[in-house]
């Protein structure tokens, strides 16, 4: 009886791990992959001879990614677009997030200026306004229009908020009693003792810049303005829609077969590049991101 | 006085944020009036002509209409269903395992799709999915013949909530596995000293310990209903496949920002966001009212 509980135990053990071990596998196939084909042969990528290992390997690729100016214009609109976007991000969160942190007897409008909050969240006037607001700015096709619209992170805001508000009391009364002012008290106590959360939701915002495509699609008129999610979202991913209904099956078999599928995924490892880089200190962070989000008084 | 200062310099930080929360969503919101107009690019909107309730006719009067709802609806409640069922499964699995190196590698890896976006996504896959890709090869040594996925109604919209579900089912089963981390040890041993097995624990202590966590999100994700993720549809989509995989919001783009036609564009947008709006309150009060969530 008790041989039979164990020998039961066990297999079911065996198969959790097998089961996890597929898991493992299919997650990490298509990137894998993707990085095998782009150490491939033009000719064997395109005859659909890659699996799990590049097939005559070679870096021509990556050598004409090298001479690409248009690639390294775009790469270069999103580094600088992280750099912009995330600073603001950061310094916009911490700003409204400490006065907001204050009780009501403290900051009599704290309320007014949370429910505006939650309006904000909840409603949008859609796409069409916002790019018209942004048109009539006259930002369209400055770095502006991809950093100012979603400048302030609302709920990043309520996140650093709820933190601060979970602080001892003490930290902000000695402050007071110091006589030290508001933003003096923000930068020298509250930002230093927070340093793990705002590095949470500083990393997510700069993912999220890194990874937006549409408003760069939308906002910027010239291809050499595009970050380069856009420009590989237009170059490598997208099919022209007339060209599309216009061709026959075959045709478009052709159409597909002559796509340079090597060129192509170098692109994208490439730009996946950044975030593998930054993936350690994400992985690092964003369980206690989560944490912190459910943590209320 | 020293208070009534503190209090100035408080508003004072709210003020740029504040600003640029006016400028770039207060003022769009004045914008809906364009739902209502003849609208006619290059003419000041307070110049335009009223339309009262015309774009919003012709819109139920389209054909369009009622498939991208459909399309929506049917694409984001299959999202939501295995949204929950997968990373649920693939949390107690993981909670099974007591091997540290194995858990931690496998965590690395499931949690990484999530943070790639749909462009590189769908680049992958387009070059994994084509008539000449690892898929249909793979097929082939079934002696399938090659099926052109992105190109197939049969298809998309089972690649569609396939892939989204590949993408995030590591992320989200975060807060699954911290509440499997949550339940309290003692419960386990008070079990087995009664002589509960595997299952029975299973049962009895870890599935009870999980289902108030399962049932709050299930709850919030009520108000996502009508987004079927704009990013990934865009990037995968073609004309081939729109009467099964064109949404609400690739909808509103290309009438609007493509085609020119702002009003019909607005209103088609609005009446989601109204829709949105009152299913997202409601989903906030169940969650208040069954799991005592508050955001703030």
């Amino acid at each position: 009886m008790v041989q039979s509980k164990t020998w039961l135990s066990r297999s079911t053990d065996i198969g959790i791990y097998l089961f996890l071990t597929l898991v493992f596998c299919i997650s990490l196939f298509p990137l894998w992959y993707t990085v095998a084909l782009s150490f491939s042969d033009k000719s064997a990528a395109n005859a659909g001879i890659v699996s799990l290992w590049p097939v005559g390997f070679n870096l021509s690729s990556y050598r004409i990614i090298l001479e690409d100016h248009k690639f390294f214009s775009a790469f270069f609109v999103s580094v600088k677009r992280v750099v912009i976007g995330g600073a603001i991000n950061l310094i916009l969160t911490v700003l409204m997030a400490y006065p907001l942190a204050r009780d009501r007897s403290m900051f009599p409008g704290r309320n007014m200026y949370m429910w505006f909050l939650v309006f904000c969240m909840l409603f949008s006037g859609g796409l069409i306004p916002l790019y018209m607001t942004i048109a009539e700015l006259h930002m369209l096709d400055s770095i502006w229009a991809l950093v100012l619209p979603g400048a302030v992170p609302i709920f990043n805001v309520i996140l650093i908020m709820n933190f601060f508000r979970n602080l001892p009391k003490e930290l902000e009364e000695a402050a007071i009693v110091d006589g030290s002012g508001p933003l003096h008290t923000l930068v020298r106590i509250f930002i230093p003792v927070s340093l793990p959360a705002l590095a949470t939701v500083t990393l997510f915002s700069i993912v999220g810049h890194w990874n937006a495509f549409f408003d760069g699609l939308i906002y910027m008129n010239k291809p050499d303005n595009y970050p380069l999610q856009t420009y590989i979202q237009q170059l490598v991913v997208r099919i022209d829609p007339e060209l599309l209904s216009s061709l026959t099956t075959d045709q478009l078999i052709q159409l597909l077969k002559a796509s340079d599928k090597t060129l192509n995924s170098a692109k994208l490892v490439v730009a996946m590049i950044p975030l593998l880089l930054i993936y350690p200190f994400l992985q690092k962070y964003f369980i206690h991101g989560i944490v912190l989000g459910s943590v209320k008084e | 006085m020293r208070s009534s200062k503190r209090i100035i310099s408080y508003h004072l930080m709210l003020l740029p944020g504040m600003l640029i929360l006016i400028l770039f969503s207060i003022i769009p919101m004045f914008g809906v009036v364009i739902a209502f107009q003849d609208f006619i690019p290059g003419i000041p909107i307070f110049k335009q002509s009223w339309a009262g309730l015309d774009n919003f006719t012709f819109m139920f009067q389209l054909p369009d209409s009622r498939r991208i709802f459909l399309n929506t609806i049917i694409i984001a409640s299959m999202k939501m269903i295995a949204g929950i069922i997968v990373p649920v499964t693939f949390a107690l699995f993981l909670n099974e395992v007591r091997t540290r190196w194995f858990k931690r590698w496998v965590q690395t890896v499931v949690y990484l799709p999530h943070f790639i976006s749909w462009v590189i996504l769908s680049g992958i896959m387009v070059s994994m999915l084509s008539l000449d890709g690892i898929m249909n090869r793979m097929l082939s040594l079934f002696g399938v013949e090659p099926i052109m996925f992105l190109a197939s109604n049969t298809w998309f919209r089972y690649i569609i909530v396939g892939s989204d579900i590949w993408k995030e089912f590591g992320f989200s089963a975060i807060v699954y596995l911290a509440a499997l981390a949550g339940i309290n040890p003692s419960l386990y041993e008070a079990a087995a000293i009664d002589g509960a097995g595997r299952y029975r624990q299973l049962r009895h202590v870890t599935l009870p310990g999980i289902i108030s966590t399962v049932i709050l999100l299930s709850t919030l994700s009520l108000g996502n209903i009508l987004n079927a993720g704009f990013d990934q549809v865009f990037n995968l989509y073609n004309p081939l496949v729109y009467s099964t995989g064109d949404i609400i919001d690739t909808y509103v783009y290309r009438i609007g920002l493509v085609d020119g036609q702002y009003g019909l564009a607005t209103a088609v947008g609005l009446l989601k966001s109204v829709i949105a709006i009152i299913l997202i309150a409601l989903s906030y009060k169940l969650a208040a009212k069954f799991a005592n969530y508050r955001i703030f």
